[in-house]
């Protein structure tokens, strides 16, 4: 049992040596010597390490589905006026993710064959666009099917991610990440940011920017008249307008938007450029309308509306609604980013501010070194020197541990590291039961080197049964847990398995080049 | 201290007569655990923010907070349901929660509604952290947990049941709900929230304990062989007396590596680490007078024959 061969020892050696590489990185930067082919990861640093915010966002499906909806219903009128057939009662039906529509009386057939021209296939999609289905009550139902709807959201979470990124990216915050979790939600992660509210309002802002004109003919009252809609104003909620609900211009003509502030004035505004589609509709809505008012509406509320004083033909204008130097700053960005493909809702959210660190960081960093240091004095106190050799392997567990948590680009938080203590607190029995075994068997009369070799044999069955019974559970709560229980059930499985190869192999490796130097008369038990 | 061992906690040959108190220790345990399950119904575990949903903000105040002004601004609010609580040491140390909202759009209107209450209040305040969660993910995490435990309790039991004896397997796992129990008990009565970072605490312990139980079992199975003839009460006792170092060892090391934890570990820790503490003296001692007195009963006649018999063939 004490004896290695050559071989084996430098294996050993070398798996050691190997974690303490994987570990280095969490100490110090990339040096320029380190070679290519070996992975530099890191431990991750959890929130309350290191500060930041951790948001959970949920992307708005229906609203996506009301939006296809929509266009669904203009697509279809647009397809049997083209046919010239007549209609009646089309409307969306989000119940049933449908447009429903009445044919006249003997054109159901003409309808339907025209319908067919909306039917399409997106490039690799196995689904068409829409099903067309005429319903008992006679009435054409135009629905979208699940998998197309399906692979529109995902489509809609991969396009917000985007913009997200683009958005982060402006504000200037670093090491962001941005991470899709699950059908439809979004995790986003910001290190070290020291005003969460900001970077929030940032992502959370849908920015969708129409131009609409106001209808100055509308009697004013909560009730929009048809093709009106009445929108707040965002600088004083309980004020509103009647605007017309077709959109003269949309914020996805935008080129370019850069605040600065107005010579004339002294305030900040947003200038903005369009692109030749843009421009065209500007110059034409302005020239159309000169004298009237004209409403700048981001996210249903009206930034301002001002009066048209001379068409606007050259595709740029300015954006001016009270802005102070950082929402100037802020509204362009969002714009420049463009704008969501749904409103995101944030369902779950974590901030940590730079403050609250340093103190809780400096207990729980005392107290988990006291905590180390304490089991380090217990197994020298109480095994001599074999306890020494198992503190050995306890420091290079650590090293293991760290490496295999780095490789796997773990996060660590407080609490995680209290559980890697309680690892290692734990990982001792292996070598109490090694000792205990020993001290047995020279008390039962064996020679140092029998007794050495007896012990080992024997409690090794029991650490395998002990060790394999809890590697077990949790892999079984790794399979079936949570995503946070599993975190965890991966951290303790990583850690069963370094003990097992520190607690017996390289205290037995190092026992043996003991003994066999040493040759003791009798064993420190 | 570097070469030889310091001190025993229990000199060789120790002989106490453990299953002296075997109706002792199954009474005692079967009371604790049945007013734990009470206390669980009646009144509830504190329910962490994980599980329950809702808002918490961490503020602290330039001076020693006003409570009742800081209430009366929140209820001012709108946020009739704002509970405080003081934290750290120097008076000044706010936590704000909030009970969980409809929407996600109500939840951020509350955060900023209780900002500016609390800059009216008290301006100058820093908020040190935010944390808000919704009620519907919660829900699922809890069910999704509780089956998970429920598999690896089964898994244990299959594993002990294939190396030892079904006896074995049925002491350990019925050992293990009720340490569990217990420490759920334990948790309602000091008021520790039950979050994601507890059950990683009560994860850790149910592994520490199963460990334990396997030991001292591992060493009955070993005696079950050598001596053929030795009534299993003694035997039982034997073996646990012989894994007494060992066992008092390995608990003392985990219990000294949380013990720091919980008496200066702040905040973040303490709940995890006297989760620990309990957990650590409760599957000890469960090991010595709850699972090793099932395994008395449910073998006495039966294991010392099963085991014999192979014996008595080859020799």
């Amino acid at each position: 049992m004490l004896y290695f061969s050559r071989a084996k020892t430098i294996g050993i050696l070398l798996l050691c040596g190997l974690g303490i590489l994987l570990s280095l990185p969490n100490l110090s930067a990339r040096p320029g010597f380190w070679p290519g082919f070996l992975p530099w990861n890191q431990v991750h640093l959890g929130l309350d390490l290191r500060g930041g915010s951790y948001l959970l966002l949920q992307i708005d499906t229906s609203a996506i589905v009301k939006q296809d909806l929509n266009s669904l219903v203009d697509e279809t009128r647009q397809t049997l006026v083209h046919a010239q057939l007549g209609y009646t009662g089309l409307h969306a039906d989000p119940a049933k993710d449908a447009v429903v529509l009445h044919p006249l009386d003997g054109q159901t057939q003409q309808d339907l064959t025209a319908l067919q021209k909306l039917i399409s296939y997106a490039p690799g999609a196995t689904s068409p666009s829409v099903a067309i289905a005429q319903q008992p009550d006679g009435s054409i139902a135009i629905s979208i099917p699940q998998a197309t709807q399906a692979a529109r959201n995902a489509q809609a979470v991969q396009q917000a991610i985007t913009i997200i990124q683009r958005r982060i990216d402006g504000s200037g915050v670093l090491n962001a990440t941005i991470q899709r979790q699950g059908q439809n939600q979004i995790v986003v992660q910001l290190p070290g940011i020291s005003d969460p509210e900001r970077v929030k309002t940032l992502i959370g802002t849908t920015a969708h920017l129409t131009f609409q004109m106001v209808d100055a003919n509308a009697a004013p009252g909560p009730i929009a008249p048809l093709g009106d809609e009445v929108l707040p104003m965002a600088s004083n909620p309980s004020q509103s307008m009647d605007v017309y609900s077709t959109v003269a211009v949309d914020g996805a003509s935008l080129e370019n938007a850069q605040a600065s502030t107005d010579p004339q004035s002294g305030e900040w505004v947003v200038n903005f450029t369009l692109n030749a589609l843009g421009a065209r509709q500007f110059a034409d809505i302005t020239t159309a309308n000169v004298g009237k008012l004209f409403a700048i509406v981001l996210d249903g509320k009206i930034i301002e509306a001002p009066v048209i004083r001379e068409p606007i033909t050259g595709g740029s204008g300015q954006i001016s609604g009270n802005f102070t130097a950082q929402s100037a700053t802020d509204l362009a960005l969002l714009l420049r980013a463009g704008a969501l493909p749904a409103p995101l809702n944030i369902v779950e959210e974590q901030s940590v501010g730079p403050e609250l660190g340093a103190d809780a960081i400096r207990a729980g960093a005392m107290a988990l070194g006291l905590g180390f240091v304490l089991v380090l004095a217990f197994m020298g106190t109480f095994y001599g020197l074999f306890g020494w050799f198992a503190n050995v392997a306890l420091v290079m567990n650590l090293v293991l541990m760290l490496a295999i948590l780095s490789v796997m680009g773990a996060t660590l938080t407080l609490p995680g590291m209290a559980g890697i203590l309680l690892t290692l607190g734990m990982a001792v029995d292996a070598n109490v039961l090694i000792n205990e075994r020993v001290r047995e068997e020279v008390k039962n009369g064996r020679k140092p080197l029998a007794a050495l070799e007896a012990g080992y044999k024997r409690a090794y069955g029991t650490i395998i049964d002990s060790n394999v019974t809890t590697l077990l559970a949790h892999v079984t709560l790794f399979i079936f847990g949570s995503p946070p229980v599993r975190g965890f059930a991966v951290t303790i499985c990583a850690g069963i398995i370094t003990t097992m190869f520190t607690a017996t192999v390289l205290v037995r490796l190092i026992t043996g080049r003991w003994y066999i130097s040493r040759r003791p008369a009798a064993l420190p038990v | 201290m570097f070469y030889r061992p310091m001190f025993r906690f229990v000199p060789d040959g120790t002989k106490i007569r453990f299953m002296n108190g075997r109706f002792a220790g199954l009474i005692v345990s079967a009371v604790l655990s049945t007013a734990s399950i009470i206390l669980f119904f009646a009144p509830g575990l504190n329910l962490g923010l994980d599980f329950r949903g809702g808002v918490v903000l961490q503020v602290q105040t330039p001076q020693t907070a006003n409570f009742p002004a800081l209430r009366a601004a929140l209820a001012e609010a709108g946020l009739k349901d704002a509970a405080l609580q003081t934290f750290g040491s120097g008076g000044n140390g706010v936590l704000i929660s909030l009970e969980s909202r409809d929407s996600a759009a109500a939840t951020q209107t509350s955060i900023q509604e209780a900002e500016t209450a609390l800059n009216q209040v008290a301006p100058g305040s820093k908020i040190l952290s935010t944390q808000a969660i919704g009620a519907a993910v919660s829900q699922q995490l809890f069910a999704q947990g509780l089956e998970a435990l429920g598999l690896s309790f089964v898994m244990i039991l299959a594993y002990i049941w294939f190396r030892f004896e079904w006896q074995f397997a049925v002491g350990a796992v019925a050992t293990l709900v009720l340490d569990t129990t217990k420490t759920i008990g334990f948790m309602v009565l000091t008021r520790i929230p039950f979050d994601l970072v507890t059950i990683a605490a009560i994860l850790t312990i149910i592994g520490y304990s199963t460990n334990d139980k396997v030991v001292v079992y591992d060493r009955v199975r070993e005696n079950l062989r050598k001596y053929k003839s030795m009534p299993l009460r003694e035997l039982i006792d034997l073996s646990i007396n012989e894994t007494l170092n060992r066992t008092l060892g390995t608990s003392g090391t985990v219990f000294l590596a949380a013990l720091p934890l919980a008496l200066f570990g702040g905040n973040a820790l303490s709940g995890f680490a006297w989760i620990m503490l309990f957990g650590i003296v409760v599957g000890t001692s469960s090991s010595i007078f709850i699972a090793a007195p099932i395994l008395l009963f449910l073998g006495e006649h039966r294991l010392r024959r099963s085991a014999a018999m192979p014996k008595t063939a080859t020799s």
